[in-house]
């Protein structure tokens, strides 16, 4: 099986969206085009897991087909990249999984097999995870109540960065914040194979009121590239790799 | 998918009693109490046919199918050692509630935790345990792993006779890829003192770090200055004040195999001090009066034979 690049958009919010379509429906849509959306909701100190407004980052990730985490912001940078690995875990498992219901049959999945050839198999998934190229868009909620937690998301990435940069395979990042001044997201970073050049870029963020986590998550879709747009990541085993 | 503490918590559920049943091997497990929580599943000790065991149990399939790969192939590379528990039946098992969860279960290890250990018996302990570590690390290191998630916690320590041993091998990666599984502080990456790439020098980092925590079981912040908060800590450290110099050179990641750091822990540990050598060289002094005295005595009794038969010499005569 040739390798593909994984792609993930990292989403990063402190609560719910109040403009613009539906998060979660646009994240279904990205999940579509092969793009895999995980969500980290950070937490106030005082705020508890069950508060209402953190269902929409539960349900985002779930249309997304990606991971999500809810977190007070101390353990942010262990999440981060807990959170990341996981996904490509999940995405490549999914993939091997596809692998084998063609091989064996509809009705076979990695956990129908026993466990002694699961080894196998879940040894070809570390393979992929450790090689495969991947590309990771980090999109950070910067209304004013992130405000005092964006130093820790910088410290998160910059850890995320050290995590992904050890594996075999390439990784290019690129981080959005929004919303933006005049569009859905502005550009904090363009695609770089590190995230160790944030440090410059972050402090200058401004807050402000409205959260439109919707319309920026559309928008980061069309970040990865309109060639790699409306092709699954099944379809794309035979395409190029793109350079880091 | 989801990955929070409450997911965790409904593993946690498994009441002493409670049967576990494999689906593939039809083996049974009585489960006896839980031991403790990894970062995947949950740890038991559990009774099988009057045996006791540890069985590791966690929804995730796909972690514990990883973790199983890794004890296999330890199994393979220790030969007689004792790298890693060894492992006994893997296996699923379907909860009444329809969940279906994986197992695997493993020799169970009785000890008692590193620090406590040191605490109880005594500081002279620590250098005998580190050469025992590195001597394991140097064997995993040398088949092509590293452990990676080395901490206080998954080290246990053996009784009769006492010996270090590690009970958690989640972490263990090939040489040359990105650890699996790390905890910060004993992650070199988070110290910003080297990368996450599986190395002999990432095991010594974590190694040095152990001896830290030893002493210092309530962690500490990194600061502003990783690298000199970890190096002012370990200059304060009393009881490791033996080993700076090799602890140092872990922190730092100078050495590139576990080898060269147990020859110098062993060089200090062998050293004989000034103190102790004394004795020895008065004793040796004291060994050399009594033998003059003996060939003083010798020839004193050479010259009586002597002048007895000269003088039956003369008596013949």
């Amino acid at each position: 099986m040739k390798k593909g690049t994984l792609k993930q958009i990292l989403l990063i919010t402190d609560g719910c969206s109040n403009k613009g379509e539906n998060p979660s429906a646009v994240a279904a849509l990205a999940y579509e085009q092969g793009i895999t959306v995980n969500v980290i909701g950070v937490m106030e100190d005082n705020q508890t897991e069950n508060d209402g407004g953190l269902q929409e980052v539960e349900d985002i990730a779930l249309s997304g087909g990606g991971v999500s985490q809810i977190v007070y912001q101390q353990v942010l940078s262990k999440t981060v990249q807990a959170v990341t690995k996981q996904a490509m875990t999940q995405t490549l498992q999914g993939v091997v999984n596809q692998e084998l219901k063609q091989i064996l049959g509809p009705n076979q999945s990695l956990e129908d097999l026993p466990p002694e050839q699961r080894g196998e198999v879940m040894e070809v998934v570390e393979d992929l995870g450790e090689t495969c190229d991947l590309e990771v868009l980090v999109l950070v909620d910067t209304s004013a109540s992130m405000t005092d937690k964006l130093p820790t998301v910088q410290e998160a990435l910059f850890d995320l960065s050290v995590s992904l940069n050890a594996r075999i395979g390439r990784n290019r990042f690129s981080i959005y914040a929004f919303p933006g001044k005049k569009a859905a997201i502005n550009k904090v970073l363009d695609w770089s194979p590190r995230l160790d050049s944030i440090s410059s870029v972050f402090p200058k963020l401004t807050s402000g009121g409205i959260t439109p986590t919707g319309p920026a998550l559309k928008e980061a879709m069309y970040q990865f590239g309109k060639k790699s747009l409306l092709r699954s990541f099944r379809n794309e085993n035979r395409s190029d790799v793109e350079e880091a | 998918m989801k990955i929070d503490p409450t997911s965790k918590k409904r593993e946690h559920y498994l009441l002493p009693g409670t049967i576990i049943s494999g689906k593939w091997h039809k083996n049974q497990y009585k489960i006896v109490k839980k031991l403790g929580n990894g970062a995947v599943g949950t740890v038991y000790l559990c009774d099988h046919q009057g045996n006791r065991a540890a069985l590791k149990i966690s929804s995730s399939g796909s972690s514990i199918t990883t973790e199983v790969n890794v004890l296999k192939t330890l199994k393979k590379v220790q030969g007689n050692g004792s790298l890693g528990p060894s492992l006994l039946d893997v296996d699923d098992w379907l909860h009444p509630s329809g969940t279906r969860y994986s197992f695997y279960v493993m020799e169970y290890v009785n000890g008692q935790g590193l620090s406590s250990f040191i605490r109880s018996h005594g500081d002279e302990w620590l250098g005998t345990f580190m050469i025992q570590l590195l001597g394991d690390l140097e064997q995993l290191h040398r088949s092509g792993w590293v452990f990676g998630d080395l901490k206080t916690e998954n080290l246990l320590v053996a009784s009769s006779p006492p010996r270090v041993r590690w009970i958690d091998v989640g972490g263990t990666t090939q040489v040359g890829r990105s650890i699996k599984e790390y905890t910060e502080f004993y992650d070199r990456g988070y110290w910003n003192m080297g990368s996450r790439k599986a190395e002999p020098s990432y095991d010594l980092f974590a190694l040095a770090m152990v001896m830290l925590h030893v002493y210092h079981p309530g962690r500490f912040d990194k600061g502003s200055h990783p690298e000199k908060t970890l190096i002012n800590k370990l200059g304060s450290t009393r009881q490791l004040k033996k080993f700076h110099t090799p602890l140092k050179k872990a922190l730092k990641g100078s050495y590139t195999s576990s080898s060269q750091m147990k020859q110098e822990i062993a060089s200090l540990l062998m050293y004989r001090p000034q103190t102790v050598s004394k004795p020895t060289r008065t004793a040796a002094r004291k060994a050399a009066t009594t033998n003059r005295d003996h060939s003083l005595l010798e020839s004193i009794g050479i010259l009586i034979a002597a002048g007895l038969f000269y003088f039956f010499h003369i008596l013949l005569i």
